[in-house]
């Protein structure tokens, strides 16, 4: 085999292709996907002159120990992670997030754990020789759908990788650090008066925690019980990323990439799109600080938030 | 007609058709639909991401970098369903095995329902039904309406796993387990066909929202000579 690929010598907790995310199948019940932490993902790219939504690799927790064969490439790592790169003479280096580096034929990237954030995102220059399935690079290992059979990495898999050439080109540097604080804007959901009074007060007033239940599709939150006092099963329908939704048992559930296209539990609020990639985030045992604002304001912020990483994006060094 | 259009969130429009589910409604959530999807194909409208049709709402979900709540409601608004529809919906045989081993709930279909299996049977597969939605998982399809005297709750304690094919009742629906999966419903037979065909890249759907399904029932030795 002549071509560029990295070997997966140890295939981390979930170690995922992903990209922007997969639209207009949500009527046949297949979702978005996509990268959880969608900034991250396209600092990524962009650091390494690719397109915004070229495939990246997506690692949580523990990530991948790599082995480059056949080629020389350029790659990078955005997110909050510690990883080294073994050289060839074994000499370890110590890697730095958004900035490029450059792999020889049979080093190793060793990624060995994101820090205080669940997800973290490695490139490589030219990008991954990867097929899209409906449109998108991203995989849902629930639904088996996308590359790789819709499966996650596994040791001994291989990545293709497109371009075994260096080119002689400068790559950027980003100076980027992930916004860390638990305070997560939320607007009222359509069933917002399903609650209690008292709970809703508690629901936008008190301390909610990430439980350990928390994946691509969702996250459970554990926090006091929130009181229903219409019915807790609605008649199914729609669902989007960042719905933060109530079951029986009064405890939230925010659904995330991977989430189902209809349910039918009552929907208390929804996470603002600014504050989408924050919550992906946050790791079990974190505390979350419901903040209610309106649409208009959900607005605004968004608009700030999408200028800020516009600027990341179209900066040069 | 509409009756309510709100946001979800700052990224989703929230179309409620009304409290009630029958095929009228549902057949004016699917009419929205197709028009939209059908504005969407021509890129005559610009950033909706999804469009969710399910029994009596449509939920569009939209790139905030691209348009927001307030236009995209103008446009619903102003949107002349009746010129832009495009009658898209097929009529689709379904064939199902109700055999033992494949139909699981009999017993507890009669017990809860006092009709014997063949009864359940006959009202069953003695109509057309409806495509409400497609979805919960890729491709199952919402079914509807069951016969009144076979209306039934789900099952106390869901299945694990339910295996691909198999269709279920609950309440007024029927629906089909596209892959193997977790669920709940009354299992009463199961199909050969391909009902979502995951290597079919262009259309891994059979049944889509307002489409028509007809259940006949086969053997068996039917089952298990089918070949599409």
């Amino acid at each position: 085999m002549n071509n560029t690929y990295f070997e997966i010598l140890r295939a981390g907790i979930n170690t995922t292709i992903q990209d922007v995310g997969r639209n207009n199948l949500y009527h046949i019940g297949i979702t978005a996907s996509g990268a959880m932490d969608q900034r991250n993902y396209q600092f990524v790219n962009n650091i390494l002159h690719n397109s915004i939504n070229d495939a990246a690799i997506e690692f949580a927790y523990q990530g991948p120990l790599l082995k480059l064969n056949n080629g020389n490439i350029n790659f990078a790592i955005t997110g909050d992670v510690f990883f080294n790169i073994i050289r060839k003479d074994s000499k370890i280096e110590e890697g730095e997030c958004y900035q490029s580096y450059t792999l020889y034929d049979g080093e190793q990237i060793d990624i060995i754990s994101t820090k205080k954030t669940v997800y973290g995102y490695l490139s490589v220059s030219g990008g991954f020789d990867i097929p899209q399935v409906w449109g998108s690079y991203s995989v849902n290992t629930k639904a088996e759908v996308g590359p790789n059979n819709g499966r996650k990495f596994n040791v001994k898999d291989k990545i293709l990788i497109k371009e075994k050439v260096l080119k002689n080109i400068k790559f950027k540097k980003i100076d980027y650090e992930s916004n860390l604080d638990n305070i997560v804007r939320v607007i009222k959901g359509t069933n917002f008066d399903y609650f209690s009074s008292k709970a809703q007060g508690i629901f936008l007033n008190e301390m909610y925690s990430v439980s350990r239940l928390a994946d691509r599709m969702g996250m459970r939150l554990d926090g006091p019980s929130l009181e229903n006092i219409n019915k807790t099963n609605i008649k199914s329908e729609g669902l989007v990323k960042g719905v933060i939704q109530v079951p029986a048992d009064g405890k939230p559930i925010i659904l995330l990439s991977d989430h189902g296209t209809i349910g039918g539990y009552p929907k208390i609020a929804v996470v603002i799109s600014a504050d989408l990639d924050k919550v992906a985030q946050l790791i079990p045992g974190k505390n979350i600080q419901f903040k209610e604002v309106n649409l208009e304001e959900a607005e605004k912020i968004f608009k700030k938030h999408n200028e800020e990483t516009n600027r990341y994006l179209n900066e040069s060094n | 007609m509409i009756k309510n259009i709100s946001n979800l969130g700052d990224a989703a429009i929230y179309c409620d058709f009304g409290p009630e589910v029958n095929e009228a409604i549902n057949s004016n959530v699917i009419n929205y639909f197709n028009c939209l999807s059908e504005l969407v194909k021509t890129k005559s409208i610009s950033g909706i991401d999804n469009l969710t049709p399910s029994y009596n709402k449509l939920i569009i979900s939209f790139d905030l970098r691209i348009t927001n709540f307030s236009k995209l409601k103008k446009i619903i608004e102003n949107l002349d369903v009746k010129k832009n529809i495009k009658e898209n919906n097929q009529k689709i045989d379904i064939p199902v095995c109700t055999d033992d081993g494949y139909g699981l709930d009999f017993e507890r279909l009669s017990e809860k329902l006092n009709l014997p299996k063949e009864e359940i049977l006959e009202l069953y597969f003695g109509k057309e039904y409806f495509c409400y939605m497609t979805g919960f998982i890729a491709g199952m399809p919402f079914l509807g309406n069951i016969d009144k005297k076979i209306r039934c709750n789900r099952l106390e304690t869901p299945r694990v796993k339910v295996p691909e094919g198999s269709v279920g009742i609950t309440e007024q629906f029927a629906n089909i387990y596209t892959f193997e999966s977790p669920g709940g419903w009354n299992i009463i037979g199961k199909t050969p066909k391909k009902i979502f065909k995951k290597t079919d890249l262009k259309n891994p759907v059979l049944i889509k929202p307002g489409d028509k399904v007809n259940f006949y029932q086969i053997s068996k030795e039917e089952f298990l000579k089918f070949n599409e």
